[in-house]
């Protein structure tokens, strides 16, 4: 499997993961952007969890969790990643939320938008750049993501061996040459999705 | 609907019918991947490889991966899953590079508690008595792969690992050759829950004929 392959492989599967977990992510952003409900914190602790966690941890848990028939295929690569960024994402949605002026919102529903008038036209514009940022984030961490990748997907050459577990391979069997080319292309690839993000957080003056 | 397209496109992608599903050892990466591509140009056959840490691959077995064919570094791996039929298909012997073992400050090894080549190397040295006093200079890796890196790159001055990792060593050289080690068998075996285990028995039998033979020896295993 050549380089190039590899890359895009992971930029795809990184792409769908976000993708995926874009919608799912802000409600539940929203939902943690809201007073103070029953069960709260113990959903904030689960949000936080695999940031916490040994990724191989998360890794062997999703084994358990995920169907025999997903195991070992490349929807297993999109499950991994997406539990590994959701973190990234739900925290910094929740901020950019919290961070929005209630006043507005209430003027809005004064002048008599119902609530889902009121998220999509104030509530999320407002948010917008903040959410970037952590969807950028989160894009980054998915690309990088290894551990949880390397149990529940394996290292299936042209299947489901991501970047970062090329570069494992590689460099496990000795071949350093082959895993500095696939490290230059991980770079190059995160400080584009960094920089991008540094860009849509910077304040548009 | 039209956004969404791709993105559905992307899950569409057909399952393989009688594909052969095969979890090695990391070590035998090069090998397999050379075997299992002359049997499908052979047989027709299609195999599928997952390579990985012996530990790593039992575990997402008994976890219920798909696999039909597993190929261990050691037989405790081998021990944890459920087998049919189970042969002693190559082996390995042990060997120091860098410089010889009493002359070594700094020793690189596998992780001497899980990694089979650490587990190997600890048995070896406790059979000659010689274990407790090595034991402050030995530096444990996370796989034998990184015990020769480390004396490649200098952060060591000895290691002890396969002679088949010996054999890719750019500057460093094998110093010993361990004669009275314990006996190193790659086991090999049909899973009990394989979905193609006839498909599987046949790509073994592949891998115990001559011919596969003679390519696992370029990679330096030893056949019987």
């Amino acid at each position: 499997m050549t380089d190039a392959a590899i890359l895009f492989f992971t930029v795809r599967m990184a792409a769908l993961a976000t993708a995926l977990l874009i919608p799912p992510a802000l409600a539940l952003a929203w939902l943690l952007a809201r007073p103070q409900w029953r069960g709260k914190s113990i959903v904030e602790t689960l949000v936080a969890l695999p940031l916490v966690m040994p990724p191989v941890a998360t890794g062997l848990i999703l084994l358990k969790l995920v169907p025999h028939s997903v195991v070992f295929t490349w929807r297993a690569v999109v499950i991994a990643m997406m539990v590994m960024s959701s973190p990234f994402i739900v925290r910094a949605a929740r901020i950019a939320f919290e961070n929005v002026n209630p006043r507005y919102e209430q003027i809005a529903r004064t002048l008599g938008a119902h609530e889902p008038r009121v998220f999509f036209t104030i509530t999320l514009p407002l948010a917008l750049r903040g959410i970037s940022g952590g969807v950028v984030l989160g894009f980054a961490r998915a690309l990088g993501e290894f551990g949880a990748t390397i149990l529940v997907a394996g290292n299936i050459p042209g299947r489901t061996t991501t970047l970062a577990v090329a570069i494992y391979d590689r460099v496990q069997l000795g071949r350093d040459d082959a895993a500095w080319h696939l490290v230059a292309a991980g770079v190059f690839v995160a400080f584009i999705a960094i920089w991008l993000s540094e860009r849509s957080t910077r304040r548009r003056t | 609907m039209r956004r969404l397209l791709p993105i559905l496109l992307l899950f569409a992608i057909p399952i393989q019918a009688a594909e052969i599903r095969v979890s090695a050892a990391a070590s035998l990466t090069d090998a397999v991947t050379e075997l299992a591509r002359l049997y499908e140009s052979k047989s027709g056959d299609t195999v599928v490889l997952n390579f990985g840490a012996s530990s790593i691959l039992a575990t997402q077995i008994v976890n219920g991966a798909p696999a039909d064919l597993f190929i261990s570094a050691d037989e405790a791996q081998m021990n944890r899953v459920a087998t049919k039929v189970r042969v002693a298909l190559l082996s390995n012997k042990l060997v120091i590079v860098g410089v010889p073992l009493l002359k070594a400050r700094r020793i690189a090894i596998a992780n001497p508690e899980a990694v089979p080549a650490g587990v190997y190397a600890k048995r070896w040295l406790q059979q000659r008595g010689i274990w407790a006093a090595l034991a402050p200079k030995m530096i444990p890796m996370e796989n034998v792969r990184g015990a020769l890196a480390a004396v490649e790159a200098g952060n060591a001055d000895a290691a002890i690992v396969y002679a088949t990792d010996a054999q890719i060593a750019r500057r460093a050289r094998v110093a010993e050759v361990v004669n009275d080690g314990p006996p190193i068998v790659y086991p090999a075996t049909v899973l009990r829950d394989a979905q193609n285990a006839a498909g599987a028995q046949r790509f073994l039998e592949f891998l115990q004929s001559r011919d596969a033979g003679a390519i696992f020896r370029r990679y330096g295993f030893l056949t019987k």
